[in-house]
Formats: C-alpha cells, structure tokens, sequence
C-alpha cells in the first residue's frame, strides 16, 4: 500500500494524539466504567489502521505486534497463575493489600483506608482487574492490527509489510 | 497427601490454564528456536494430559456424581447461592466432564506428537502448534464449563481455532473454502446458541446450570421458554456434532485441514455431544415428572438425526474417492450411533424401559464416544501419514504403500476393523451395546444400524485396497514415515488394542461413571471380563481363544490335507488383480478404487441423485438446512409436548 497524500496524512497526525488518548483512558478505566481492555484495545487500533492507510503497510513491523500480542495474553495467564499463590486461579491478590498502587482505596485528603473499591472508586484500585484490562488491551491492539495488516495485504499487492 | 488434595483442588482450572499458557507462549519461544518451541509445545500438551488423568482418576474413583467444582477467583469452592448476586465464572467436573476430558487429552498428545514431524515442511509452525493447545484448552473448557454463558465462549474459542487450522495449508483455495463454510456455519450456531442463552436468563435470571437447572424443575408447569431454549441448543449442538442435514461444512472442513487437526477436530465435534447431552439430562433432568415428555420428544428428535447421519454418512463415504472426505463422512456416520444410543436413553428415561434396555443403550452410545475418538483419530492419522507418503489425496492415484509403510497399513487395519465394529475390536463392544438394546427399542431401526456397519466395513475395504495393495506406484516416496508420526499412531493404536482386550473393565471404570452423572441412575457393570447386556454377553478374551484356536486347526488341516508342492514365497510376489497380468506394455493395471462398488453405486442410482444435489457445496442452501432443521424441531417440541 502506498502513502497517501499530504492532507490525509495531516489530519493522520493531528487526530492520532486524540483517538489515543481516548482508548487509553477507556483501558485504563475499565474497572470504573463501561468498557475496559478490548474496547479500548478496539479504539487504539483504528489509530494503527488510520496510519496504516495515509502512510502505508510497512509503518508497523508485524513481528513486533505478534510478540506485543504473545506478551499480553501471557501476562493475562501469568497473572491469574500468581492469584494461585493465595487461593485460586485468577484471585484477585492485590484487592485490599498495601502492596501497589491498585489495593487499598484510600481516602485522598486523611491517607486513611477508604473501604473497598466501589464504581466511583479512585483510578488506582481494583486490584489485578486493571493490570487484566491493561493486557486484553495490548492483545486487541496488536491482534487487531495485524489483521488489518494481513487483510490489507490481500486487499492489494500481497508482498509489501514484512 | 495434602499436595495431592491441593492439586486436585486446584486441577480443574489448571487443565484448562496450562494449555492456555503454553499456548500463548509457543509464539515467542519459536522466534528464539523453532526446536524449543516444538518441545514447549509437546511439554505443554503432555502437563495437561498427566494432570487431566490424575483429575480423571480422582473424579471417577468416586463413582461420578460427585461434581468437582472451581469457582474462578473465589476463595473457595463454594458456589455462591443463587440470590449472593455474584456473577462467577465456574467450572463443575463430574464424571461425564472428566470422561470427555480424558478423550480430548488424548487425541491431543497423539496428534501434537505426530504433528512434529508432519508440519515440518511448511511454514508458520509456531501459530499451529499455539492453536493447537488452543483447542484443546477451549474444548476442555467446554466440557468443564458449569455456566451456560461461558460454554458459548468456549463454543467460539473452539470453532474459530480450528477455523484456524483449517486454512493451515493456505497455499490451496480449498482450504479457505472449507474453513469459510465451517466458520459461517459455526457462527450462526453459536449465535443461535447465543439467543437460547438469553431466553433462559431472562426467565430464570441464571446461568449457572445448576441454578437454573433447579429453577426450571421448581416451575409448575413447562414453560414455552423452556421448550424453545431446549430446541434451538439441541440443533445448535448436533449441528457442532455434525448430525445430518446439517453436516454440509463438516466434510470441506475435515479433508482440508491437516490431519492431525483432523484428529482434534473429531473431538471438538464430541464436546458438541457432549453439551447436548448434558443441556437434555442435566438441565432439564432435575424434575422429571415435569420434563418428561419433553425429553421424550427430544429423544426422539435425537434418534432421528442419529439414524439418518449414520444411513446418509456412511452411504456417501462409499462413493467418495478423496481419502479425507470420505473419512469425513465416516465421522459423521459414526457419530449417528452415539446420537443413536444415548436418544434411545433420552426417549426412554425415567420409564420402564431405561431399566430394561435404555441404560444399556446409553451405555453403548457413551462408550462409543470414546472408541471413536481414538479409532477415528488414528485412521485420520494414518490418513495423513499416507498423503504424506503419496502426495495425493485421490483413491485412484495411490496405491503399493503397503510396501514400505507396513507399520501404517498395521494401523490402518487396527482402526479400520474398529470402525467396523468387527469383534473383537472396541468399536465391536460398544456397538454390540447399542444393537441388542436398539433392536428392543425398535427393531427396524436395529437393523439399520449393523447395515451401516457392513457398509462402513466395505469403505475401508476399497480404502485399503487403493493405498496399501497392488502395484508401487511409480511418483510415490519411499520408506516409511517418520518415528514421531508413528508414535502418535501407535499411542491411539495402543489404547484400542487394550481396550478391545477389557471392554466390561472399560465400561466399568470410564463409561458408568459418566452415564450415572447424566441420569443420577446409579448403576454398574459387573467386575467380569465379560460384558452382559441384559439380553447377550461379550467376552473379548473368549473370542479372541476361539478365533485363535479355529486358526490354529484350520492350519493343521491344510498342512495334513492340502495340496502338497506349493511355493508359498513365490506367488506372493506378484499382485493378484482378479487374474490378470499385473502389467500391459510396463504400465501397471490398477482398478481404480472409485469404482469398486460401481454396480451398487449404480443400483442405486434413484437414492443418491438426489443426495448428491443435496450436497451442493454453496453455504447458503447449507445455511438453509440448518435454518429448516431449527423449525422443524421447535415445531416438534411446541406441538407434541404438552
């Protein structure tokens, strides 16, 4: 696939920070609100298609997206074998603890324990369950991209991308 | 002691977590090293098989009706009671589930272990062995899965896999082919199963089985909801099983894939078994006074499908002159006995007969899930072993491999005599299961069912002669194939012969745990070696001293009365083809294996015109099909239950 011309590739670069930013945010509140990893996983890869179509298949290294892809959907199994260690598969072991960032709620004003995790909850709590949205959304980008990759290489010359 | 409870608490979630892992590792490890990422694999398949059989082990020790379960990221087994308003994810292992589980592990090993050598020549080796072990995580899934919603997420992962695999070889147009009708067919079942999901949920507000199982026994009087919900999943399973009128994908699909997916493939399709079986007994089992009509009709429906896949399957396998394909339709022939077997159960639960015949019949059908797994396996195997060696999938192009690969043609003919239920093979015990207790239930429908076995036999016949026998073909390889493929054989090959040897033990200690999960019967075979069925008895060990003492005697009358002056080692050089030299001008003369049964084919002429048109190859008058199936089962269900 070739570039394309200079407008689209323009207004490429000016919507890509935006469209980003947007899926990120509904990754990273997945546990807060509707949506979570393939949603915003989805979101992220139109930004990839979009440059993908103004700049041409040979932008995103394929190789490099399959082993994003490999590497989130381990993580996602490597973490649920951790919950093991305290009780069962996919246990949600850092939901109340001092450990990380996503354990306790804490009140922001006091420092003091807030009661678990409800919708209105502060970003960093939920335990394992935004580390989970934080891979599927790796894997849905990377996954994603590679088939518009592969679809787009049928679609047109069959040799350029690797 | 207290590692092994662990482990058994911990086993149900790990069967299904180490595949997955291992899977999503594959990838990664063949970019270091294709070697070690082969190894992962087989290391990865082989985890699962151990721990699968120390769960079955356990699960079946305790007679089956004990269910094991697993709720995901609790902390505890405990299933939350149904107005705890948490959503979990659970798994419930109970005989049945672990019967399934032992066969999809097994397949597994055999054909992970056959793939190593056979996929060596092409390439993306590290996507087919990661969606191997996909598979068979996503099938094991399926048969542990204790909540509705997750066994159509599994149902997908499944379908979509092996989708996957099929377009392995996607140097060929027919692959996609294949794939595509397989990929269309299973999308519109699982979101029909979807729908049937929902209709059950917005009644009863579960989908745990158990609790909805509990709510629909609790109703007063059957609902439509009910009704309808039962139809749409019991089309949507026999069409993932691969029952008649909607079998259409599942021989594009299995000829094209490579054999060893082929192998998993059988499997995959027997979860579909499995979860019809387990909606009609388990979801709808928990009130019978209620439901009993209900799962007469649906007994009755399964009966149907199974007799007409077993006539139509086996009917166009003889006609078919592509190894696979007609393999393929074999599948499907085989699956209508154990449609065939446990809707005889279904038709008959909870009244007079299942005690006369109807346990036996679910018996049969049940325990020939497990033999054709492993037969149907192997002869895909060796399937894949001969187009390996030939090159070709066509009947009329092979020929003479008999005579560099006689450890293939040995396996062949194991799986081959089993398919046929020739005694003493397995496939002959669980048959003879179904037979006598089929013949009390109707007989018409009994004598349709060793039919299909003569004609089963007499397909293999024509396969065998085609690939093993007559003259070396001149464009074929030689030597046999290589050790990994042959090991993956020899395991399927190995369990057949063991169990041909102790079916009564088998059925003991694998399939009456499994059938008293389903109905909460109870019931058990005798310690003996041989198998009763109420009516006849079976003893493998007897007939294999009969058969070798007749040996023995028929020899000791040729060597006293026959004809002295022979030269045994001298006529065994050339072929005997009905007479004739075996070469006109150098070339050989071969009677091409389509036309073995050209005079039967031809006399029936009037049957299979229009099958034949039938089996049109465009989706969708195959979609069609399946659309007129779902009608014609829900108008059964509304019309004739009460």
């Amino acid at each position: 696939m070739k570039p394309m011309s200079s407008v689209v590739r323009t207004i490429t670069k000016l919507l890509l920070g935006p469209i980003f930013l947007f899926g990120a945010y509904i990754i990273l509140h997945g546990h807060l609100t509707p949506g979570g990893g393939f949603q915003g996983g989805a979101i992220i890869a139109t930004v990839m298609t979009l440059v993908l179509i103004a700049f041409g298949t040979r932008v995103w290294k394929k190789n490099i997206l399959s082993f994003i892809e490999s590497t989130g959907l381990l993580a996602f199994v490597g973490l649920g074998f951790l919950g093991l260690g305290s009780g069962f598969f996919l246990f949600n072991f850092l939901a109340g603890s001092d450990s990380l960032f996503f354990g306790k709620v804490i009140e922001p004003v006091t420092g003091e324990f807030a009661g678990w995790p409800a919708n209105s909850a502060p970003l960093l709590s939920g335990g394992t369950v935004p580390l989970l949205n934080l891979f599927v959304g790796m894997e849905v980008v990377a996954a994603l991209t590679l088939i518009i990759i592969t679809m787009g290489l049928f679609a047109f010359d069959g040799k350029e991308g690797e | 002691m207290t590692f092994y409870n662990h482990l058994i608490e911990q086993a149900p979630a790990m069967v299904v977590a180490i595949p997955l892992l291992f899977a999503f590792a594959t990838p990664l490890l063949f970019k270091f090293s294709a070697k070690f990422g082969k190894f992962w694999a087989l290391l990865g398949v082989f985890a699962t098989t151990v721990l699968m059989y120390v769960l079955a082990w356990d699960v079946l020790s305790e007679g089956g009706d004990v269910v094991n379960t697993y709720i995901f990221g609790a902390e505890n087994t405990q299933l939350p009671l149904p107005g705890d308003n948490v959503v979990r994810i659970s798994f419930a292992v109970d005989g049945m589930s672990a019967f399934m589980g032992l066969i999809m592990v097994t397949v597994s090993l055999a054909a992970i272990i056959y793939s190593i050598s056979f996929v060596k020549k092409y390439t993306g080796n590290a996507k087919f062995f990661a969606l191997m072990l996909l598979v068979l995580a996503a099938n094991i899934g399926m048969v542990f899965t204790g909540d509705l919603f997750n066994l159509f997420v599994w149902f997908e992962v499944s379908s979509i896999a092996l989708c996957g695999l099929t377009v392995f070889r996607s140097e060929r147009g027919e692959a996609f082919e294949g794939a595509a009708k397989y990929l269309i067919y299973s999308t519109i079942a699982g979101l029909i199963l979807l729908f049937s999901v929902g209709l059950l949920y917005g009644q009863y507000g579960h989908l745990n089985i158990k609790f909805l199982s509990e709510a629909i026994g609790g109703n007063a009087e059957l609902l439509m909801v009910d009704k309808v919900a039962l139809g749409l999943m019991m089309t949507v399973f026999a069409l993932k099983a691969g029952a008649v009128p909607m079998h259409m994908a599942t021989p594009d699909a299995y000829s094209e894939a490579p054999a060893p997916v082929t192998a998993i493939f059988v499997t995959a399709s027997q979860a579909g078994l499995y979860a019809m079986f387990r909606m009609v007994f388990t979801l709808y089992g928990s009130n019978i006074h209620l439901t009993i009509d209900l799962l007469h009709a649906a007994g009755w429906i399964v009966i149907i499908l199974g007799v007409v896949s077993m006539f139509v399957g086996v009917t166009m396998a003889l006609v078919q002159k592509d190894i696979k394909r007609l393999m393929a339709y074999h599948a499907i022939s085989q699956t209508g006995y154990m449609l065939l077997g446990v809707g005889v159960g279904m038709a008959v639960y909870a009244t007079g007969g299942f005690d006369e015949f109807g346990r036996t019949a679910m018996t049969g059908g049940i325990f020939h899930i497990f033999n054709h797994a492993m037969y149907k396996g192997l002869l895909f195997l060796t399937a894949g072993a001969i187009i390996y060696k030939a090159g070709t999938r066509d009947l009329n192009k092979m020929g003479g491999l008999g005579r560099d690969m006689k450890l293939t043609a040995l396996f062949f003919i194991i799986g081959a005599l089993a398919i046929s239920g020739i005694p003493p093979m397995n496939g002959f015990a669980s048959k003879f299961l179904i037979y006598e207790s089929v013949f009390k239930f109707n007989p018409i429908i009994g004598a349709i069912a060793m039919l299909v076995s003569l004609l089963t036999l007499a397909s293999f016949v024509k396969v065998f002669y085609s690939a093993f026998m007559g003259p070396r073909m001149k464009e074929m390889a030689r030597g046999e194939v290589p050790a990994p493929m042959l090991m993956g054989m020899a395991v399927l090959a190995g369990i057949i012969l063991v169990f041909s040897m102790a079916p009564s033990l088998v059925v003991r200690s694998l399939v009456d745990p499994a059938v008293n999960a389903l109905t909460g019967d109870g019931g058990t075979t005798s310690t003996s070696l041989t198998l009763f069925t109420g009516h006849g008895a079976w003893n493998a060990v007897v007939f294999m001293g009969a058969m070798i003492s007749a040996t023995i005697i028929a020899v000791m009358i040729r060597s006293f009365f026959g004809k002295k002056g022979m030269t045994p080692r001298e006529e065994g050089k050339k072929p005997y083809l009905f007479g004739n030299p075996t070469e006109i001008d150098g070339r050989p003369i071969v009677v091409p294996g389509s036309n073995l049964y050209w005079g039967f084919t031809k006399a029936l002429d009037r049957y299979y015109k229009p099958v034949e048109k039938f089996h049109s190859g465009i989706i969708n008058e195959y979609v069609f099909w399946f659309v007129s199936t779902l009608v014609l089962v829900l108008l059964v269900m509304l019309a004739w239950v009460r």
